[in-house]
């Protein structure tokens, strides 16, 4: 069974011009382990394809499974627990709270999960070690670099554990040099098992990506595996080259 | 989220916007404020209206002459000399539950001691008046019945009149002047205070009634051997409604006056004067109270105001606090617990504020203001509810956002 298995999935938006197709019958399965990108041109139905498996938004028809649970069912709070336990979210724009340190913005989704504060700190501790940042744990967001802030964020993304990695446009804002840092600390943590999607514009970071898909109208119009899931050596050496 | 948290992340986001926090908390703590410190003097002022009023003596009633028709004019209550000795002396032994009859007659004089003299009001009065009025002398001693039946030319002095003739000297025993008729003085009466109605209680003296009506006052008293009124004393609150009935039918009787004949006397319940007194203060305390209450909706509508702003300021940190798995109701919680917090805080300075108002204003005009603990909780536990009620509509428009669009929004 795939972690990620979408059938027939769609969105329709009812807008007062009419109705607008953003997402049309998408049938994908996405497994465990892999490195996914997600590209195609503005208005291609990539974001709400990426909000549909974000469990942000509710499909108007199909069915969503994200490891074995029927997604199209839940309500809000459950969507809400889902995003919680399964899914980490990495954004262009960061979004750290501002007024908190490194560590608790990391702490921040197990405080919806009822964690304990001495496990939180601990996990997020680890969690900021693990994209290297652990001796910046007492920094806010205005005292760290556009880099070092998007670390921040792929650790509070990790610091739950979840079954899967949704990054969005997550090197947009960086510089090219950062950009690449980024992108392969994305890489090493998939070599550590994180399943990743992410959605760029970027056809670099696309070609990094064991698999390809490739939106347009609302459709997927090119599916294509670059490194096979198992070879996890040749994603390495490619990176090292 | 555990409640400790929350007010402790609520407070790290009013801090954060300190000076926006603490205009926002301006409302609460002034409307607070008005409300301690109106209700601390408003029972303050209730409190000095009832004191007044029991310096008058409990379970106290008056009986004054009644307007009498001459010739066509109805002359005005209290222009007949219709009450007499023997009135009192009636009412004292045939009505029940009476303690006390104190048959009176008073007037103006000037009073000369030495070289000071001084304008004062003068009382007639037998031994009943001290017993009912629940008023002694604080030196020297009063009359004796010998004394009151002789119509001695003794006085007893209050406060004011022996500070101002005589003032740190010891009046007692020394001779005062009234209308030429020297008296010597026996006694100074224990300070009374100002009455209900804002008169210098100590600004009196008091003599036998017969003394009173032979030598000072005159008047037609000494004719007749009337009184001005007399003051009647119950036992027992219960005892004053019947007991001025049974008292209008034994004067009606003694004064001869038949079937439809209007009385030519009245009877004042004064502890029901006392009462209408005090449930005004009250109500006036209310209403300012009311008034200050209505600051407090203000101030509430000033958190909704600063809430709604806040909402929209933080539409991002919303939508990524949805997206890492807060609930909607996780959201409304948070927000709720901020604008009560910000409330809270503005109700406990607003107490400060109100209590140290109330206390001043007690300083400065000499009243006793009443800080209770009632009014400090009612207020700190409104302006909970302040926050809650004003806070829930930006809390609800908070919960609600769409995270999709709320990450969005810059």
């Amino acid at each position: 069974m795939a972690l990620i298995e979408t059938r027939d999935l769609g969105r329709t938006y009812e807008l007062d011009a009419g109705r607008v197709v953003a997402l049309d019958r998408v049938s994908l399965d996405i497994e465990e382990g892999d490195f996914v990108a997600v590209m195609g041109p503005s208005g291609s139905g990539k974001s709400t394809f990426m909000n549909l498996i974000g469990c942000l938004d509710r499909p108007t028809h199909g069915h969503y499974r994200l490891a074995g649970t029927a997604v199209e069912s839940l309500d809000a709070n459950g969507l809400a627990r889902l995003r919680n336990s399964e899914i980490g979210f990495v954004f262009q724009q960061f979004n750290l709270l501002p007024r908190v340190d490194a560590l608790n913005n990391v702490a921040l989704p197990m405080i919806y999960a009822g964690t304990d504060r001495r496990t939180r700190q601990e996990r997020a501790l680890q969690a900021l070690g693990r994209v290297g940042l652990a001796e910046r744990a007492h920094h806010r967001p205005m005292q760290l670099s556009g880099g070092q802030q998007q670390r921040v964020a792929i650790a509070r993304a990790l610091v739950n554990n979840p079954s899967l990695l949704l990054a969005d446009e997550p090197t947009g804002a960086l510089d090219s040099r950062t950009a690449a840092e980024i992108l392969s600390l994305f890489q090493e943590l998939n070599r550590e098992g994180v399943t990743i999607v992410l959605v760029t514009h970027d056809a670099d970071v696309g070609r990094h990506a064991r698999r390809l898909v490739r939106f347009k109208d609302g459709r997927v119009i090119e599916d294509l595996r670059q490194t096979p899931l198992d070879a996890r050596d040749l994603v390495a050496a490619e990176t090292a080259a | 989220m555990r409640l400790i948290e929350a007010i402790r992340s609520a407070l790290s986001a009013i801090l954060a916007n300190a000076l926006r926090s603490l205009l926002t908390m301006l409302g609460i703590v002034i409307g607070v404020a008005a409300v301690i410190a109106m209700v601390a003097i408003g029972s303050g002022a209730r409190n000095l209206v009832d004191q007044q009023i029991r310096s008058l003596g409990a379970n106290l009633v008056i009986v004054t002459p009644g307007n009498v028709t001459q010739g066509g004019a109805r002359l005005g209550a209290g222009a007949a000399s219709t009450l007499t000795d023997e009135d009192a002396e009636a009412i004292r032994n045939e009505i029940d539950g009476v303690v006390a009859a104190a048959p009176f007659v008073q007037g103006g004089a000037q009073v000369v001691a030495g070289g000071s003299n001084w304008g004062t009001r003068i009382y007639g009065v037998d031994l009943d008046w001290f017993s009912a009025r629940e008023w002694d002398v604080a030196t020297g001693r009063t009359f004796d019945p010998e004394e009151i039946r002789r119509g001695d030319i003794a006085v007893i002095l209050g406060q004011t009149v022996a500070r101002n003739l005589f003032g740190d000297e010891d009046p007692v025993d020394q001779i005062v002047r009234v209308r030429n008729v020297p008296f010597r003085v026996i006694g100074v009466m224990a300070p009374k205070g100002q009455s209900a109605f804002g008169q210098d209680q100590d600004d009196v003296i008091f003599v036998p009634l017969d003394a009173g009506r032979r030598r000072v006052i005159g008047r037609n008293y000494a004719k007749d051997g009337s009184v001005g009124s007399i003051f009647v004393k119950f036992a027992n609150e219960e005892d004053i409604e019947t007991g001025i009935e049974s008292m209008t039918s034994l004067l009606r009787q003694r004064h001869r006056i038949l079937g439809e004949q209007e009385d030519d006397f009245s009877i004042r319940n004064l502890t029901e004067i006392a009462n209408t007194a005090s449930a005004s203060a009250n109500t006036l305390s209310m209403l300012l109270a009311a008034v200050a209450a209505v600051s407090l909706l203000v101030g509430g509508i000033g958190i909704m105001n600063i809430m709604l702003v806040s909402v929209t300021e933080r539409t991002r940190e919303i939508g990524l606090r949805l997206a890492v798995g807060a609930r909607p109701r996780d959201i409304l919680s948070q927000f709720l617990i901020e604008a009560t917090t910000l409330s809270t805080i503005g109700g406990a300075l607003g107490v400060g504020l109100g209590a140290g108002a109330a206390y001043l204003v007690a300083q400065l005009a000499g009243w006793p203001s009443l800080v209770s603990t009632n009014a400090i909780l009612l207020a700190v536990g409104f302006s909970a509810l302040v926050g809650i009620f004003f806070g829930f509509y930006p809390a609800q428009r908070a919960a609600r956002l769409d995270p999709i669009e709320a990450l969005r929004r810059e």
